[in-house]
Protein backbone atom coordinates (compact mmCIF):
# COMPACT_ATOMS: atom_id res chain seq x y z
CA UNK A 1 0.00 0.00 0.00
CA UNK A 2 1.32 3.40 -0.96
CA UNK A 3 0.58 6.28 1.39
CA UNK A 4 0.59 9.89 0.27
CA UNK A 5 2.53 12.28 2.52
CA UNK A 6 -0.77 13.82 3.61
CA UNK A 7 -2.33 10.56 4.80
CA UNK A 8 0.98 9.62 6.41
CA UNK A 9 0.92 12.90 8.32
CA UNK A 10 -2.68 12.43 9.43
CA UNK A 11 -1.91 8.87 10.50
CA UNK A 12 1.07 10.07 12.51
CA UNK A 13 -1.09 12.74 14.16
CA UNK A 14 -3.74 10.18 15.06
CA UNK A 15 -1.12 7.85 16.54
CA UNK A 16 0.36 10.73 18.50
CA UNK A 17 -3.00 11.70 19.98
CA UNK A 18 -3.78 8.07 20.83
CA UNK A 19 -0.37 7.69 22.47
CA UNK A 20 -0.96 10.84 24.52
CA UNK A 21 -4.37 9.61 25.68
CA UNK A 22 -3.13 6.09 26.44
CA UNK A 23 -0.22 7.50 28.44
CA UNK A 24 -2.64 9.66 30.41
CA UNK A 25 -4.68 6.63 31.56
CA UNK A 26 -1.84 4.11 31.75
CA UNK A 27 0.48 6.20 33.94
CA UNK A 28 -1.78 8.30 36.17
CA UNK A 29 0.96 8.67 38.78
CA UNK A 30 3.65 9.73 36.31
CA UNK A 31 1.86 12.71 34.82
CA UNK A 32 4.54 15.10 36.04
CA UNK A 33 7.16 13.10 34.13
CA UNK A 34 4.97 12.83 31.03
CA UNK A 35 4.43 16.58 31.17
CA UNK A 36 8.16 17.16 31.25
CA UNK A 37 8.53 14.97 28.17
CA UNK A 38 5.94 16.98 26.27
CA UNK A 39 7.54 20.31 27.21
CA UNK A 40 10.92 18.97 26.15
CA UNK A 41 9.42 17.81 22.85
CA UNK A 42 8.34 21.39 22.17
CA UNK A 43 11.87 22.61 22.87
CA UNK A 44 13.28 19.94 20.56
CA UNK A 45 10.78 20.95 17.87
CA UNK A 46 12.13 24.49 18.09
CA UNK A 47 15.58 23.11 17.36
CA UNK A 48 14.19 21.06 14.50
CA UNK A 49 13.02 24.29 12.89
CA UNK A 50 16.41 25.95 13.23
CA UNK A 51 18.74 22.99 12.79
CA UNK A 52 16.69 20.33 11.04
CA UNK A 53 15.05 22.62 8.53
CA UNK A 54 17.34 25.63 8.33
CA UNK A 55 20.63 23.82 8.94
CA UNK A 56 21.69 26.38 11.54
CA UNK A 57 23.82 24.54 14.09
CA UNK A 58 23.72 26.07 17.56
CA UNK A 59 24.04 24.75 21.09
CA UNK A 60 22.31 27.57 22.90
CA UNK A 61 18.62 26.81 22.80
CA UNK A 62 18.56 27.01 26.60
CA UNK A 63 19.04 30.79 26.26
CA UNK A 64 15.71 31.07 24.47
CA UNK A 65 13.99 28.48 26.64
CA UNK A 66 15.20 30.15 29.83
CA UNK A 67 14.14 33.60 28.64
CA UNK A 68 10.64 32.27 28.00
CA UNK A 69 10.58 30.69 31.46
CA UNK A 70 11.71 33.82 33.32
CA UNK A 71 9.43 36.09 31.29
CA UNK A 72 6.41 33.88 31.95
CA UNK A 73 7.33 33.65 35.63
CA UNK A 74 7.69 37.41 36.02
CA UNK A 75 4.48 37.99 34.14
CA UNK A 76 2.56 35.55 36.35
CA UNK A 77 3.90 37.10 39.55
CA UNK A 78 3.60 40.78 38.67
CA UNK A 79 0.89 41.13 36.06
CA UNK A 80 -1.46 38.25 35.48
CA UNK A 81 -1.76 34.57 36.29
CA UNK A 82 -3.54 33.83 33.04
CA UNK A 83 -1.74 30.84 31.49
CA UNK A 84 -2.37 31.65 27.83
CA UNK A 85 -1.29 35.27 28.22
CA UNK A 86 1.80 33.99 30.03
CA UNK A 87 2.47 31.63 27.15
CA UNK A 88 2.30 34.53 24.72
CA UNK A 89 4.71 36.52 26.88
CA UNK A 90 7.15 33.60 27.00
CA UNK A 91 6.90 33.21 23.26
CA UNK A 92 7.63 36.89 22.68
CA UNK A 93 10.54 36.80 25.13
CA UNK A 94 12.07 33.79 23.37
CA UNK A 95 11.63 35.47 20.00
CA UNK A 96 13.06 38.77 21.25
CA UNK A 97 16.16 37.17 22.74
CA UNK A 98 16.63 35.06 19.60
CA UNK A 99 16.34 38.15 17.44
CA UNK A 100 18.70 40.27 19.51
CA UNK A 101 21.34 37.58 19.93
CA UNK A 102 20.73 36.46 16.35
CA UNK A 103 21.78 39.88 15.07
CA UNK A 104 25.28 38.76 16.03
CA UNK A 105 24.99 34.94 15.94
CA UNK A 106 23.53 34.65 12.46
CA UNK A 107 26.62 36.32 11.01
CA UNK A 108 28.70 33.44 12.33
CA UNK A 109 28.90 29.86 11.21
CA UNK A 110 30.35 26.54 12.28
CA UNK A 111 32.33 26.36 15.48
CA UNK A 112 32.16 30.12 16.03
CA UNK A 113 28.38 30.01 15.97
CA UNK A 114 28.27 27.07 18.37
CA UNK A 115 30.58 28.80 20.84
CA UNK A 116 28.72 32.11 20.61
CA UNK A 117 25.34 30.44 21.12
CA UNK A 118 26.64 28.69 24.24
CA UNK A 119 28.02 32.00 25.47
CA UNK A 120 24.64 33.74 25.13
CA UNK A 121 23.05 31.21 27.48
CA UNK A 122 25.87 31.67 29.98
CA UNK A 123 25.57 35.44 29.88
CA UNK A 124 21.81 35.27 30.45
CA UNK A 125 22.33 32.84 33.30
CA UNK A 126 24.70 35.28 34.94
CA UNK A 127 22.30 38.17 34.40
CA UNK A 128 19.50 36.15 36.02
CA UNK A 129 21.86 35.33 38.87
CA UNK A 130 22.73 39.01 39.46
CA UNK A 131 19.19 40.33 39.11
CA UNK A 132 18.32 38.66 42.41
CA UNK A 133 15.54 41.10 43.27
CA UNK A 134 13.61 40.10 40.19
CA UNK A 135 14.60 36.51 39.60
CA UNK A 136 15.42 35.25 43.08
CA UNK A 137 18.94 34.54 41.85
CA UNK A 138 20.30 31.15 42.81
CA UNK A 139 17.28 30.47 45.03
CA UNK A 140 15.02 30.52 42.02
CA UNK A 141 11.87 32.45 41.31
CA UNK A 142 9.06 31.48 43.62
CA UNK A 143 5.48 32.52 44.11
CA UNK A 144 4.21 31.77 40.63
CA UNK A 145 0.45 31.15 40.89
CA UNK A 146 -1.51 30.24 37.82
CA UNK A 147 -5.17 31.06 37.21
CA UNK A 148 -7.42 28.43 35.64
CA UNK A 149 -6.96 28.00 31.89
CA UNK A 150 -9.52 30.18 30.09
CA UNK A 151 -11.05 30.64 33.53
CA UNK A 152 -12.35 27.08 33.35
CA UNK A 153 -9.69 24.51 34.19
CA UNK A 154 -7.83 24.80 37.44
CA UNK A 155 -4.31 23.29 37.66
CA UNK A 156 -4.65 20.27 39.99
CA UNK A 157 -1.88 18.82 42.11
CA UNK A 158 -1.86 15.43 40.32
CA UNK A 159 -1.09 17.31 37.11
CA UNK A 160 -3.99 16.20 34.94
CA UNK A 161 -4.84 19.69 33.75
CA UNK A 162 -1.17 20.46 33.25
CA UNK A 163 -0.64 17.37 31.12
CA UNK A 164 -3.64 18.05 28.92
CA UNK A 165 -2.62 21.70 28.63
CA UNK A 166 0.94 20.97 27.46
CA UNK A 167 -0.31 18.28 25.07
CA UNK A 168 -2.68 20.80 23.48
CA UNK A 169 0.15 23.30 23.12
CA UNK A 170 2.35 20.59 21.58
CA UNK A 171 -0.32 19.78 19.00
CA UNK A 172 -0.77 23.45 18.12
CA UNK A 173 3.01 23.91 17.75
CA UNK A 174 3.31 20.74 15.69
CA UNK A 175 0.46 21.80 13.45
CA UNK A 176 1.96 25.26 12.96
CA UNK A 177 5.33 23.77 12.09
CA UNK A 178 3.76 21.35 9.62
CA UNK A 179 2.06 24.23 7.85
CA UNK A 180 5.29 26.20 7.92
CA UNK A 181 7.36 23.31 6.61
CA UNK A 182 5.15 22.91 3.55
CA UNK A 183 4.99 26.67 2.92
CA UNK A 184 7.27 28.86 0.81
CA UNK A 185 9.09 29.80 4.02
CA UNK A 186 9.73 26.12 4.73
CA UNK A 187 11.09 25.57 1.24
CA UNK A 188 13.24 28.67 1.67
CA UNK A 189 14.59 27.26 4.95
CA UNK A 190 15.55 24.02 3.23
CA UNK A 191 17.24 26.08 0.54
CA UNK A 192 19.32 27.88 3.17
CA UNK A 193 20.22 24.49 4.61
CA UNK A 194 21.23 23.05 1.25
CA UNK A 195 23.22 25.93 -0.23
CA UNK A 196 23.55 29.47 1.07
CA UNK A 197 25.58 30.35 -2.03
CA UNK A 198 22.73 29.32 -4.30
CA UNK A 199 20.22 31.15 -2.13
CA UNK A 200 22.17 34.39 -2.53
CA UNK A 201 22.36 33.77 -6.26
CA UNK A 202 18.57 33.63 -6.47
CA UNK A 203 18.25 36.87 -4.55
CA UNK A 204 17.71 35.71 -0.97
CA UNK A 205 19.51 37.76 1.69
CA UNK A 206 20.78 34.78 3.66
CA UNK A 207 21.64 36.60 6.88
CA UNK A 208 18.15 38.09 7.25
CA UNK A 209 16.59 34.75 6.41
CA UNK A 210 18.63 32.95 9.03
CA UNK A 211 17.68 35.65 11.51
CA UNK A 212 13.99 35.10 10.75
CA UNK A 213 14.31 31.34 11.24
CA UNK A 214 16.24 31.77 14.46
CA UNK A 215 13.63 34.20 15.79
CA UNK A 216 10.82 31.79 14.96
CA UNK A 217 12.73 29.00 16.69
CA UNK A 218 13.20 31.32 19.66
CA UNK A 219 9.44 31.89 19.85
CA UNK A 220 8.81 28.15 20.12
CA UNK A 221 11.61 27.61 22.62
CA UNK A 222 10.09 30.48 24.62
CA UNK A 223 6.75 28.68 24.65
CA UNK A 224 8.46 25.57 26.03
CA UNK A 225 10.16 27.64 28.72
CA UNK A 226 6.91 29.37 29.67
CA UNK A 227 5.16 26.02 30.01
CA UNK A 228 7.91 24.76 32.27
CA UNK A 229 7.56 27.84 34.49
CA UNK A 230 3.78 27.58 34.65
CA UNK A 231 3.68 23.83 35.36
CA UNK A 232 6.44 23.66 37.97
CA UNK A 233 5.58 27.13 39.33
CA UNK A 234 9.27 27.66 39.77
CA UNK A 235 12.04 29.05 37.60
CA UNK A 236 15.63 28.45 38.57
CA UNK A 237 18.96 29.35 36.99
CA UNK A 238 19.11 25.79 35.69
CA UNK A 239 16.83 26.70 32.80
CA UNK A 240 19.90 28.24 31.15
CA UNK A 241 22.05 25.14 31.67
CA UNK A 242 24.15 23.98 28.77
CA UNK A 243 22.93 20.42 29.33
CA UNK A 244 19.43 21.49 28.24
CA UNK A 245 20.72 22.69 24.90
CA UNK A 246 22.97 19.70 24.38
CA UNK A 247 20.43 17.05 25.38
CA UNK A 248 17.77 18.64 23.21
CA UNK A 249 20.06 18.45 20.18
CA UNK A 250 20.87 14.81 20.99
CA UNK A 251 17.15 14.01 21.18
CA UNK A 252 16.64 15.56 17.78
CA UNK A 253 19.49 13.62 16.18
CA UNK A 254 18.20 10.47 17.85
CA UNK A 255 14.71 10.84 16.40
CA UNK A 256 15.73 12.27 13.05
CA UNK A 257 16.23 15.95 12.18
CA UNK A 258 14.02 17.92 9.82
CA UNK A 259 10.99 15.65 10.10
CA UNK A 260 9.12 17.15 13.11
CA UNK A 261 7.84 13.74 14.28
CA UNK A 262 11.47 12.74 14.71
CA UNK A 263 11.82 15.47 17.33
CA UNK A 264 8.93 14.00 19.30
CA UNK A 265 10.01 10.37 19.01
CA UNK A 266 13.59 11.26 19.90
CA UNK A 267 12.48 13.17 22.98
CA UNK A 268 10.18 10.39 24.20
CA UNK A 269 12.79 7.67 23.73
CA UNK A 270 15.64 9.67 25.23
CA UNK A 271 13.67 10.69 28.29
CA UNK A 272 12.06 7.30 28.89
CA UNK A 273 15.36 5.47 28.49
CA UNK A 274 17.01 8.04 30.72
CA UNK A 275 14.27 7.60 33.33
CA UNK A 276 14.40 3.79 33.30
CA UNK A 277 18.17 3.55 33.10
CA UNK A 278 18.58 6.03 35.92
CA UNK A 279 16.23 4.07 38.15
CA UNK A 280 18.00 0.78 37.36
CA UNK A 281 21.49 2.17 37.78
CA UNK A 282 21.64 5.76 39.06
CA UNK A 283 25.38 6.00 38.38
CA UNK A 284 25.82 4.50 34.95
CA UNK A 285 22.71 5.50 33.04
CA UNK A 286 24.76 7.77 30.82
CA UNK A 287 26.41 4.69 29.31
CA UNK A 288 23.08 3.38 28.12
CA UNK A 289 22.08 6.71 26.60
CA UNK A 290 25.53 6.99 25.03
CA UNK A 291 25.27 3.51 23.51
CA UNK A 292 21.83 4.32 22.14
CA UNK A 293 23.01 7.51 20.49
CA UNK A 294 26.14 5.87 19.08
CA UNK A 295 24.06 3.02 17.68
CA UNK A 296 21.66 5.36 15.96
CA UNK A 297 24.35 7.65 14.57
CA UNK A 298 26.30 4.69 13.17
CA UNK A 299 23.50 2.53 11.84
CA UNK A 300 20.69 4.96 10.99
CA UNK A 301 22.18 8.42 10.55
CA UNK A 302 18.72 9.72 9.57
CA UNK A 303 17.56 8.98 13.13
CA UNK A 304 15.00 6.53 14.48
CA UNK A 305 12.37 7.79 12.05
CA UNK A 306 14.68 6.48 9.34
CA UNK A 307 14.63 2.95 10.73
CA UNK A 308 11.71 1.66 8.62
CA UNK A 309 13.37 2.91 5.42
CA UNK A 310 16.69 1.44 6.49
CA UNK A 311 15.05 -1.92 7.24
CA UNK A 312 13.24 -1.91 3.91
CA UNK A 313 16.51 -1.25 2.14
CA UNK A 314 18.18 -4.02 4.15
CA UNK A 315 15.50 -6.53 3.20
CA UNK A 316 15.66 -5.26 -0.33
CA UNK A 317 11.91 -4.90 -0.68
CA UNK A 318 11.65 -1.13 -0.81
CA UNK A 319 13.28 1.44 -2.97
CA UNK B 1 22.66 54.85 -19.65
CA UNK B 2 20.91 51.48 -19.92
CA UNK B 3 22.43 48.10 -19.11
CA UNK B 4 25.56 47.18 -17.27
CA UNK B 5 28.86 49.09 -17.28
CA UNK B 6 32.13 48.47 -15.57
CA UNK B 7 34.68 51.25 -15.25
CA UNK B 8 38.32 50.55 -14.52
CA UNK B 9 37.59 47.39 -12.57
CA UNK B 10 40.60 45.97 -10.74
CA UNK B 11 40.90 42.96 -8.49
CA UNK B 12 43.91 41.34 -6.94
CA UNK B 13 44.32 38.44 -4.54
CA UNK B 14 47.39 39.45 -2.56
CA UNK B 15 50.02 39.96 -5.24
CA UNK B 16 48.07 38.18 -7.97
CA UNK B 17 46.22 40.62 -10.24
CA UNK B 18 43.21 38.89 -11.75
CA UNK B 19 41.29 41.87 -13.12
CA UNK B 20 43.13 44.78 -14.73
CA UNK B 21 41.32 47.97 -15.55
CA UNK B 22 38.33 46.24 -17.11
CA UNK B 23 35.99 48.73 -18.74
CA UNK B 24 33.12 47.36 -20.72
CA UNK B 25 29.45 47.82 -21.37
CA UNK B 26 26.65 45.35 -21.80
CA UNK B 27 23.44 46.75 -23.31
CA UNK B 28 19.96 45.26 -23.40
CA UNK B 29 19.88 42.82 -26.31
CA UNK B 30 23.63 42.21 -26.31
CA UNK B 31 24.94 38.69 -26.79
CA UNK B 32 28.54 39.05 -25.75
CA UNK B 33 30.96 36.20 -25.23
CA UNK B 34 33.85 36.47 -22.79
CA UNK B 35 36.62 34.11 -23.82
CA UNK B 36 40.18 33.58 -22.72
CA UNK B 37 42.54 30.88 -21.48
CA UNK B 38 42.12 29.07 -18.17
CA UNK B 39 42.87 31.36 -15.27
CA UNK B 40 42.41 34.50 -17.37
CA UNK B 41 40.01 35.88 -14.78
CA UNK B 42 36.65 35.31 -16.47
CA UNK B 43 34.89 33.81 -13.47
CA UNK B 44 36.46 36.44 -11.23
CA UNK B 45 35.05 39.15 -13.46
CA UNK B 46 31.59 37.60 -13.24
CA UNK B 47 31.93 37.37 -9.46
CA UNK B 48 32.79 41.08 -9.32
CA UNK B 49 29.63 41.95 -11.23
CA UNK B 50 27.35 39.74 -9.15
CA UNK B 51 28.90 40.91 -5.89
CA UNK B 52 30.37 37.60 -4.80
CA UNK B 53 33.72 39.44 -4.79
CA UNK B 54 34.43 43.10 -4.06
CA UNK B 55 36.71 44.87 -6.52
CA UNK B 56 39.97 46.39 -5.33
CA UNK B 57 39.02 49.49 -7.29
CA UNK B 58 36.68 50.58 -10.05
CA UNK B 59 32.95 50.98 -10.56
CA UNK B 60 30.02 48.80 -11.55
CA UNK B 61 26.91 50.55 -12.86
CA UNK B 62 23.45 49.18 -13.60
CA UNK B 63 21.31 51.54 -15.65
CA UNK B 64 23.77 54.28 -14.74
CA UNK B 65 23.50 53.67 -11.00
CA UNK B 66 26.54 52.59 -8.98
CA UNK B 67 25.75 49.18 -7.50
CA UNK B 68 29.14 48.68 -5.85
CA UNK B 69 27.62 49.02 -2.40
CA UNK B 70 24.90 46.45 -3.01
CA UNK B 71 25.16 42.92 -1.67
CA UNK B 72 24.86 39.82 -3.78
CA UNK B 73 21.16 39.19 -3.15
CA UNK B 74 20.27 42.84 -3.75
CA UNK B 75 21.98 42.76 -7.14
CA UNK B 76 19.99 39.67 -8.10
CA UNK B 77 16.81 41.48 -7.11
CA UNK B 78 17.96 44.42 -9.21
CA UNK B 79 18.08 42.07 -12.18
CA UNK B 80 21.57 40.58 -12.44
CA UNK B 81 21.67 36.78 -12.43
CA UNK B 82 24.37 34.24 -13.13
CA UNK B 83 24.90 30.54 -13.51
CA UNK B 84 27.82 29.02 -11.68
CA UNK B 85 30.71 27.44 -13.54
CA UNK B 86 30.58 24.69 -10.92
CA UNK B 87 26.98 23.59 -10.61
CA UNK B 88 25.52 24.92 -7.37
CA UNK B 89 22.09 23.50 -6.66
CA UNK B 90 19.86 22.37 -3.82
CA UNK B 91 21.00 18.78 -4.10
CA UNK B 92 18.44 17.10 -1.88
CA UNK B 93 15.49 19.04 -3.24
CA UNK B 94 13.61 17.85 -6.29
CA UNK B 95 14.16 19.43 -9.69
CA UNK B 96 10.75 21.02 -9.39
CA UNK B 97 11.58 22.53 -6.00
CA UNK B 98 14.88 23.84 -7.34
CA UNK B 99 12.95 25.83 -9.91
CA UNK B 100 10.11 26.76 -7.57
CA UNK B 101 12.43 28.55 -5.13
CA UNK B 102 13.83 31.16 -7.53
CA UNK B 103 10.33 31.88 -8.79
CA UNK B 104 9.09 32.41 -5.22
CA UNK B 105 12.08 34.64 -4.51
CA UNK B 106 11.52 36.64 -7.68
CA UNK B 107 7.87 37.11 -6.75
CA UNK B 108 8.96 38.09 -3.20
CA UNK B 109 6.82 35.30 -1.76
CA UNK B 110 9.50 33.22 -0.08
CA UNK B 111 8.53 34.44 3.41
CA UNK B 112 4.93 33.32 3.25
CA UNK B 113 4.27 30.68 5.86
CA UNK B 114 0.50 30.36 5.81
CA UNK B 115 -0.07 28.39 2.62
CA UNK B 116 1.51 25.49 0.80
CA UNK B 117 4.42 26.26 -1.48
CA UNK B 118 3.16 24.05 -4.29
CA UNK B 119 -0.41 25.21 -4.77
CA UNK B 120 -0.06 28.42 -6.78
CA UNK B 121 -1.31 27.69 -10.31
CA UNK B 122 0.71 30.46 -11.93
CA UNK B 123 3.96 29.39 -10.29
CA UNK B 124 3.37 25.71 -11.05
CA UNK B 125 2.58 26.45 -14.69
CA UNK B 126 5.79 28.42 -14.98
CA UNK B 127 7.76 25.55 -13.47
CA UNK B 128 6.22 23.14 -15.98
CA UNK B 129 7.19 25.47 -18.81
CA UNK B 130 10.81 25.66 -17.62
CA UNK B 131 10.94 21.90 -17.14
CA UNK B 132 9.69 21.19 -20.61
CA UNK B 133 11.98 23.78 -22.18
CA UNK B 134 14.93 21.89 -20.74
CA UNK B 135 13.55 18.42 -21.30
CA UNK B 136 13.40 17.80 -17.55
CA UNK B 137 9.73 16.87 -17.15
CA UNK B 138 10.49 13.19 -16.64
CA UNK B 139 12.91 14.00 -13.83
CA UNK B 140 10.82 16.68 -12.14
CA UNK B 141 10.28 14.87 -8.85
CA UNK B 142 13.73 13.33 -8.50
CA UNK B 143 16.22 14.86 -6.08
CA UNK B 144 18.73 16.85 -8.10
CA UNK B 145 21.61 14.77 -6.77
CA UNK B 146 20.23 11.75 -8.66
CA UNK B 147 20.65 13.54 -12.01
CA UNK B 148 23.59 13.20 -14.36
CA UNK B 149 25.94 16.19 -14.36
CA UNK B 150 24.77 17.36 -17.75
CA UNK B 151 21.18 17.36 -16.57
CA UNK B 152 22.21 19.29 -13.47
CA UNK B 153 23.67 21.95 -15.78
CA UNK B 154 20.25 22.23 -17.37
CA UNK B 155 18.64 22.69 -13.95
CA UNK B 156 21.23 25.37 -13.17
CA UNK B 157 20.25 27.20 -16.34
CA UNK B 158 16.51 26.73 -15.79
CA UNK B 159 16.57 28.10 -12.27
CA UNK B 160 18.60 31.13 -13.28
CA UNK B 161 16.22 31.93 -16.12
CA UNK B 162 13.34 31.55 -13.68
CA UNK B 163 14.62 34.74 -12.04
CA UNK B 164 13.74 36.63 -15.25
CA UNK B 165 16.88 38.76 -15.05
CA UNK B 166 17.71 41.83 -17.14
CA UNK B 167 21.41 41.03 -17.16
CA UNK B 168 22.40 37.38 -17.45
CA UNK B 169 25.87 35.94 -17.00
CA UNK B 170 26.39 32.36 -18.07
CA UNK B 171 29.64 30.85 -16.80
CA UNK B 172 30.45 27.97 -19.15
CA UNK B 173 26.83 26.85 -19.47
CA UNK B 174 27.66 23.95 -21.77
CA UNK B 175 30.65 22.55 -19.88
CA UNK B 176 29.86 18.98 -18.90
CA UNK B 177 26.67 18.79 -20.92
CA UNK B 178 26.76 15.78 -23.24
CA UNK B 179 26.72 16.75 -26.92
CA UNK B 180 23.33 15.07 -27.27
CA UNK B 181 21.90 17.70 -24.90
CA UNK B 182 23.99 20.73 -25.81
CA UNK B 183 21.34 21.87 -28.30
CA UNK B 184 19.08 22.43 -25.27
CA UNK B 185 21.56 24.97 -23.93
CA UNK B 186 22.09 26.62 -27.29
CA UNK B 187 18.35 26.59 -27.88
CA UNK B 188 17.71 28.17 -24.49
CA UNK B 189 20.24 30.91 -25.16
CA UNK B 190 18.76 31.60 -28.57
CA UNK B 191 15.27 31.73 -27.08
CA UNK B 192 16.20 34.30 -24.41
CA UNK B 193 14.12 37.48 -24.41
CA UNK B 194 15.47 39.83 -27.08
CA UNK B 195 16.01 42.73 -24.67
CA UNK B 196 18.03 40.70 -22.17
CA UNK B 197 21.72 41.61 -21.82
CA UNK B 198 23.71 38.37 -21.94
CA UNK B 199 27.36 37.69 -21.17
CA UNK B 200 28.48 34.16 -21.99
CA UNK B 201 31.73 32.84 -20.63
CA UNK B 202 32.63 29.82 -22.74
CA UNK B 203 35.48 27.72 -24.04
CA UNK B 204 33.37 25.93 -26.64
CA UNK B 205 34.04 28.04 -29.75
CA UNK B 206 31.29 26.40 -31.72
CA UNK B 207 28.76 27.61 -29.17
CA UNK B 208 30.40 31.04 -28.97
CA UNK B 209 30.22 31.60 -32.70
CA UNK B 210 26.69 30.31 -32.80
CA UNK B 211 25.20 32.67 -30.21
CA UNK B 212 27.57 35.63 -29.72
CA UNK B 213 27.32 38.87 -31.68
CA UNK B 214 30.33 40.33 -29.94
CA UNK B 215 33.38 38.71 -28.37
CA UNK B 216 35.70 40.00 -25.65
CA UNK B 217 39.05 38.29 -25.20
CA UNK B 218 40.43 38.34 -21.68
CA UNK B 219 44.07 37.50 -20.98
CA UNK B 220 45.77 37.79 -17.60
CA UNK B 221 42.85 39.76 -16.23
CA UNK B 222 42.94 42.40 -18.97
CA UNK B 223 40.88 42.85 -22.12
CA UNK B 224 43.13 41.92 -25.04
CA UNK B 225 40.66 42.80 -27.73
CA UNK B 226 36.97 43.05 -28.52
CA UNK B 227 35.10 42.64 -31.78
CA UNK B 228 32.53 40.82 -33.86
CA UNK B 229 32.99 37.06 -34.28
CA UNK B 230 34.54 37.41 -37.76
CA UNK B 231 36.95 40.08 -36.50
CA UNK B 232 38.01 37.91 -33.57
CA UNK B 233 38.34 34.86 -35.83
CA UNK B 234 40.65 36.84 -38.07
CA UNK B 235 42.70 38.35 -35.23
CA UNK B 236 46.26 37.03 -35.31
CA UNK B 237 46.88 37.64 -31.59
CA UNK B 238 43.80 35.62 -30.67
CA UNK B 239 44.70 32.84 -33.10
CA UNK B 240 48.15 32.59 -31.58
CA UNK B 241 46.67 32.58 -28.12
CA UNK B 242 44.40 29.68 -28.91
CA UNK B 243 47.26 27.80 -30.55
CA UNK B 244 49.15 28.23 -27.29
CA UNK B 245 51.80 30.74 -28.45
CA UNK B 246 51.69 33.96 -26.43
CA UNK B 247 52.32 37.41 -27.89
CA UNK B 248 52.82 39.81 -25.03
N1 LIG C 1 39.54 33.39 -4.14
C1 LIG C 1 40.71 33.38 -4.80
N2 LIG C 1 41.87 33.55 -4.14
C2 LIG C 1 43.04 33.56 -4.78
N3 LIG C 1 43.16 33.39 -6.11
C3 LIG C 1 42.05 33.21 -6.83
C4 LIG C 1 40.76 33.18 -6.22
N4 LIG C 1 39.83 32.98 -7.18
C5 LIG C 1 40.50 32.88 -8.33
N5 LIG C 1 41.84 33.02 -8.13
C6 LIG C 1 42.85 33.01 -9.16
O1 LIG C 1 42.52 34.00 -10.09
C7 LIG C 1 42.84 33.60 -11.39
C8 LIG C 1 41.64 33.74 -12.27
O2 LIG C 1 40.70 32.74 -11.92
P1 LIG C 1 39.30 32.62 -12.64
O3 LIG C 1 38.59 31.51 -11.99
O4 LIG C 1 38.65 33.93 -12.68
O5 LIG C 1 39.73 32.18 -14.11
P2 LIG C 1 38.82 31.76 -15.35
O6 LIG C 1 39.17 32.66 -16.47
O7 LIG C 1 37.40 31.68 -14.96
O8 LIG C 1 39.38 30.30 -15.66
P3 LIG C 1 38.64 29.00 -16.20
O9 LIG C 1 38.52 29.15 -17.67
O10 LIG C 1 39.55 27.90 -15.83
O11 LIG C 1 37.34 28.93 -15.51
C9 LIG C 1 43.39 32.19 -11.28
O12 LIG C 1 44.79 32.26 -11.29
C10 LIG C 1 42.89 31.72 -9.95
O13 LIG C 1 43.77 30.79 -9.39
MG1 LIG D 1 36.04 30.23 -14.81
Amino acid sequence: MKLTPLTKGLLADALLIIAAVVAFYAFPYDLAFLTRIVIMAILVLSIDLILGLGGIVTLGQAALYGSGAYAAGLFAIHISGDPLLGLAVGMLAGAAIAFLSGLLLMRAEGLTLIMLSIAVALVLQEIANRARDWTGGADGMRGIRMDPILGLWRFDFIGQTGYIYVCCVLFVVLFALKVLKASPLGLMARGIHESPARMRAIGAPVYQRRLILYTLGGAIAGIAGALAAQITQLVSLEVFNFSHSAEAVIMLILGGAGKLYGAIIGTVIFMVVHHLAASVDPFNWLFIIGALVLGVVFFVPQGLLGVPTALKRLIGGGK
Amino acid sequence: MKGLQTKGLNKSFGGLVVARDITLSLQPGDRTALIGPNGAGKTTFSNLITGILKPTSGQILLDGRDIGGMGEAARVRAGIAKTFQITTLFKHLSVRENIRLPILERERRALRFWHRADRDKGVEAEIEAQLSAFNLLGLADRPVQDLAYGQQRLVEMAMTLALKPRVLILDEPAAGVPSSDSHLITGAIEALPADLAVLIIEHDMKLVFQVARSIIVLVNGAILTQGTPPEIAANQQVRDLYLGAHHD
